[in-house]
């Protein structure tokens, strides 16, 4: 349900079901609506079963890149010549994205659950939840039922602990968050080697995001052929998944659809629409890193990984990023550098020199001191952040940039013809 | 009354790690393979005893988990979370990035600056009770603006809301 409002009829809940109900954040609670069955029925399957059930689910990572999820689970060694981990994406920082967060808050058990189905396919014995530094209340939600299913023993030999970030959106990135483990800076790592053959501490690792872990019981429960029906258009694209709607939208919040569901319905029907006397200027669909819609693209997508891709956009974490009419994108999409800029490692010279110069160029347009040189100049850099660093960062400082160029470029030339009040940034 | 000169630096150190604060050390150590696996752990709980770290504790750590004092001062420059230098009473993280910023949050930094005496981001009030900073997206943007006060993580604040909340946490 759309949390914190009531659910649409046109929803499909499956993960957010018992969001705003607290009493599902106990132990108690959780088995009296059916949790940790699951668990049980995989811990008494092979480990490649469970990985085989969730193949043939369709089920793909909910965290943005949109991997299939039993597919990368199959890819860790079947042989085991030494600690296999587990590591838990709750590093959530992706702005327009909260949905790991209510997942936590409300049904700490659904992820528990999931992470130890998840460890037992990859034979994994220690799973890590890497929560971020600043989601202490989530933190406090966890440690409690952590606690409560450790006393319960529900996990066999598997064990589950959580790991604190401090302050650092990179350390989603799944080489950074194992460096991070590792108690070192939060700096990806070249790939290969890829996790599942030396991850962290150097051994065979699985990185899966809260989300993917939350729908892994369902699936259990009900069956692949459930999962895979769950589908309204693309069927390489199944399940449900929980959308952050924010910014100029009249009922933010998180809603969950199937996928496949309309844009457009998201946006006009379950989140409220627009504000009063306001119209649609544009809208980011999948997380601040990816390309910007305008109202046209926006108002013909359909929420799944190809129908986003068809408009030139990514269906990456679900965080909906509505603008109105009122919104100045040259200042958007400068702060969305900034953005970037702040969170860069800085280890590539591409993302730490691209992100703070488009920053600032970015800047000077908004103080009315911009050239017209500088829209290509924009491009350049982009082009040069693209697809030449060890991690996708700098890409996604990129994407914003050049979409916005593309598809808002008047409102970029009026500040540089003096047409627009120049704007302290 | 009279007062003995110490030289900076070379006043007695108490260590944190002792007592309690060692035990759950201990504990957290056995989570990870390597002592360094507990490096960011160690660095909260010196940050929850003493307020901030100091090169004097990330010594400390160093020597407890056995990496070098660089090496710990390179974790702690990297993440934002550690404090190099102490804080007001309370500490104010306000999100401004793009959906809160679209939201408004602008304006709740500047009714927080104000209505704390902090004056300007960064700095500390007179009165030694409050540090406000702006922060990157924290992972709330449908509740525009969170902000989190101390380790009280607070949704959707208004320039409106600001003074009852400085009232409360006075």
């Amino acid at each position: 349900m759309g949390y914190p409002h009531k659910s649409h009829p046109k929803e499909t809940v499956v993960l957010s079901k018992y969001f705003g109900d607290a009493e599902a954040r106990s132990l108690r609670g959780w088995k009296k609506r059916g949790g940790y069955e699951s668990l049980e029925q995989a811990l008494a399957m092979d480990p490649s079963a469970v990985t085989e059930a969730i193949k043939a689910s369709g089920l793909r990572g909910r965290g943005g890149a949109g991997f299939p999820t039993g597919l990368k689970w199959s890819f860790m060694p079947k042989e085991k010549k030494g600690p296999h981990y587990l590591c838990v994406n709750a590093d959530e920082s992706e702005p327009g994205t909260f949905k790991d967060r209510e997942i936590m808050r409300w049904t700490p058990h659904a992820l528990l659950e999931g992470a130890a189905i998840a460890a037992h396919a990859i034979r994994a014995e220690i799973g890590y939840i890497y929560i971020r530094g600043e989601f202490t209340e989530p933190w406090a939600i966890m440690e409690q039922a952590l606690a409560e299913a450790n006393t319960a023993k529900l996990f066999g030999e598997i064990r589950l602990y959580l790991h604190r970030g401090a302050g650092a959106y990179i350390c989603g990135e799944e080489t950074a968050m194992m460096n991070s483990i590792e108690g070192k800076r939060g700096n990806p790592r070249i790939k290969p080697p890829f996790p599942a053959a030396a991850g962290v501490f150097g051994r065979p690792t699985t990185i899966n995001n809260v989300e993917t872990l939350a729908a892994v019981p369902h699936i259990l429960k009900h069956g692949a052929e459930w999962h895979k029906k769950l589908c309204l258009s693309n069927p390489k694209s199944v399940g449900t998944k929980l959308f952050s709607v924010c910014g100029h939208i009249a009922k933010p919040g998180n809603y969950e659809v199937t996928l496949g569901f309309p844009l457009k319905d998201l946006l006009h029907d379950l989140a409220g629409g627009m504000r009063p006397g306001r119209t649609l200027k544009g809208c980011i669909p999948g997380g601040s890193s990816v390309p910007i819609l305008n109202r046209e693209e926006a108002e013909s997508t359909l929420l799944d990984y190809e129908g986003c891709v068809e408009k030139g956009t990514m269906l990456g974490s679900g965080g909906v990023i509505v603008f109105d009419d009122s919104a100045d994108m040259v200042y958007q999409i400068m702060r969305l550098a900034r953005f970037y800029a702040h969170e860069s490692c800085a280890q590539c010279t591409q993302c730490r020199e691209g992100t703070a110069w488009t920053t600032k160029i970015l800047e000077r347009i908004l103080a009315g001191q911009g050239k017209t040189s500088d829209l290509d100049l924009l491009l350049e850099l982009s082009e040069n952040m693209t697809g030449k660093t060890i991690c996708v960062l700098s890409d996604s400082c990129a994407a914003p940039i050049v979409s916005g160029i593309k598809k808002f470029r008047s409102e970029f030339e009026a500040y540089i013809a003096g047409k627009k009040r120049p704007v302290a940034a | 009354m009279s007062s003995v000169h110490v030289p900076a630096g070379t006043e007695a150190y108490i260590p944190v790690f002792t007592g309690k604060t060692q035990a759950e050390l201990e504990t957290i150590i056995k989570r990870y393979p390597t002592k360094q696996g507990a490096l960011l752990p160690a660095l909260w709980l010196v940050q929850r005893e003493r307020g901030w770290i100091s090169d004097r504790n990330m010594t400390e750590v160093a020597e407890v988990l056995g990496v070098t004092p660089a090496h710990v001062k390179g974790v702690v420059t990297f993440y934002t979370m550690y404090h190099q230098h102490p804080v007001g009473r309370h500490f104010v993280q306000v999100c401004t990035t793009s959906p809160c910023n679209l939201c408004g949050a602008e304006d709740v930094v500047r009714a927080l600056v104000q209505e704390t005496g902090a004056g300007e981001l960064g700095a500390t009030s007179p009165d030694g009770r409050w540090t406000v900073i702006e922060v990157e997206c924290l992972g709330a943007c449908g509740f525009a603006t969170p902000i989190l006060i101390d380790d009280d993580f607070i949704e959707s604040v208004t320039p409106d809301k600001v003074p009852g909340l400085v009232k409360r946490y006075g």
